[in-house]
């Protein structure tokens, strides 16, 4: 049997996702993650007297925090694996994918466990993020003045 | 490659598992179940050992054999360096091979433990094969409390480990044939979809083993694959009927698919893998039906994914090897 014949063959037999669904489940779960984020920059506004940069700031902040601590509490990849792409996609999901490393590699030292490891998953979103910020940054400073 | 044996004998075995293994159709008939991964040790690969240590103090007591009996130990499991049973053997302090085809290595062992049988020096071997869910997550996928969410057709590793003496001395069970299997590959890319990588080459060491001892799928009681699980069994029994005519009927079971109750453990997705899934399902059940006269002739095919993370960062597709153990109800 050639690949493309095995190919119909297993195509016909392994189910396939449903993508529709676990697209409407992260869509409405990430809008309640952006929602909670937005309740809180509103809360930091009205109730402490915050400026809006520095609040988005503190929020961002709020929610790495909360996310971390549900990973180091051990039931926030329950929620991932229900939850799929909306707690992924948001900054709950870098501190997750962050956090979920160095828990994993707390037993082999601070240096060779966690320091080298911290990043495995994460590492290339920071790379990316900041190329992909000099790119759109001289983009914008040579073409909109900055 | 056939192998034919006629001073191979199943002498007793072991098995430990961990609490989802308890919770699954055989949870009564394993010798130790734990109720945690870490099973009071540091880390998941210490606990894989403890594992190892545990299966092989039952096996030696039910065998009522002594470390000193055993003249080789073979020991396979799915971690880097087969750390598990490496690390465990310098406790035991007897010659040590270390053994690695992925999912197919209890069959691997069946075939060297035989061989290594011929010869005068050699009367008692200890097998050991485990795996344990935590060590494979963080070698092939990811951080364990990362849960990526899987999909429907990937499989759960088992953690678990089986222990089992082969010996020269004639006992119930015998050891009448193995086949070595052939690498395959059909081109399969997807790392959660092992059942498509590795059914082309059970379907290939099934028909090889039939060709060669010259026998029929109605001369077996049972053919037990290893763990390709519910799609894998699928498209094994539609591959092989095209291919090479044969048509399975009812002998055909997976392991994959019966160590796990799958309506209520729904985690565990497609079903078990990982080598100690064949292992602890034919080391209770199967052995103890050829026991009781219920089942007479076995052919056991253990099913390995080789595959590689790097390569499959590098755009390889995913190699795979079944080797098989044919078992046989002697009076």
């Amino acid at each position: 049997m050639n690949k493309e014949r095995y190919k119909q063959l297993t195509d016909k037999i392994v189910p396939k996702e449903n993508k529709v669904k676990n697209a409407i489940t992260a869509f409405l779960v990430g809008g309640l993650v952006g929602l909670l984020g937005q309740i809180i920059v509103f809360v930091l506004e009205n109730n402490f007297d915050v400026a809006h940069k520095d609040a988005t700031s503190i929020m961002i902040v709020i929610l790495i925090f909360i996310a971390s601590l549900c990973t180091a509490l051990g039931f926030f990849d329950n929620l991932v694996s229900k939850a799929k792409a909306g707690l992924i996609v948001p900054i709950t999901g870098f501190a997750h994918a962050m956090t979920s490393s160095m828990i994993d590699y707390k037993k082999e030292g601070l240096i060779t466990g966690i320091g080298s490891n911290a990043f495995k998953l994460t590492g290339s979103v920071i790379l990316y993020g900041v190329v992909s910020a000099y790119i759109f940054g001289t983009i914008r400073y040579v073409f909109f003045g900055g | 490659m056939t192998i034919n044996f006629n001073n191979v004998y199943v002498k007793d075995s072991s098995t430990v598992a961990c609490k989802d293994e308890k919770e699954g159709n055989f949870g009564k008939l394993y010798d130790k179940t734990y109720d945690d991964y870490y099973i009071g040790c540091k880390t998941f690969e210490q606990a894989e050992m403890k594992m190892i240590n545990d299966s092989v103090s039952i096996v030696l007591d039910k065998s009522k054999l002594k470390l000193d009996d055993i003249n080789v130990i073979i020991g396979a499991d799915l971690s880097n360096q087969i750390t598990a049973n490496s690390y465990s053997s310098i406790k035991f302090n007897r010659p040590y091979i270390g053994l690695y085809n992925a999912c197919a290595s209890m069959c691997e062992e069946f075939i060297v433990a035989g061989s290594l049988l011929q010869n005068k020096e050699i009367k008692n071997i200890l097998l050991n094969v485990s795996s344990h869910n935590m060590t494979a997550e963080r070698q092939f996928r990811n951080p364990v409390e990362y849960g990526c969410p899987k999909p429907k057709r990937s499989t759960f590793t088992v953690t678990g480990s089986a222990s089992l003496v082969l010996t020269k001395e004639k006992t119930n069970i015998k050891v009448s044939s193995v086949s070595i299997g052939t690498t395959t590959d059909l081109g399969v890319t997807d790392v959660y979809d092992m059942g498509s990588v590795m059914a082309p080459s059970a379907a290939r060491t099934i028909f090889e083993h039939l060709t060669q001892t010259n026998t029929t799928i109605d001369d077996y009681d049972l053919i037990l694959t290893g763990d390709l699980g519910v799609y894998g069994k699928e498209i094994l029994k539609e591959y092989i009927k095209e291919v090479y005519d044969i048509d399975l009927k009812n002998i055909h079971e997976d392991s994959a698919c019966i160590i796990y109750d799958r309506k209520k453990q729904s985690q565990v997705k497609a079903g078990g893998s990982g080598p100690a899934c064949l292992a602890l399902v034919t080391y209770t059940d199967v052995l103890n039906k050829m026991k009781e006269g219920n089942l007479k002739k076995v052919l056991l095919v253990a099913t390995g994914a080789l595959m590689s993370p790097t390569m499959n960062n590098q755009k390889l597709s995913i190699p795979s090897i079944s080797h098989a153990v044919c078992l046989e109800v002697v009076k």
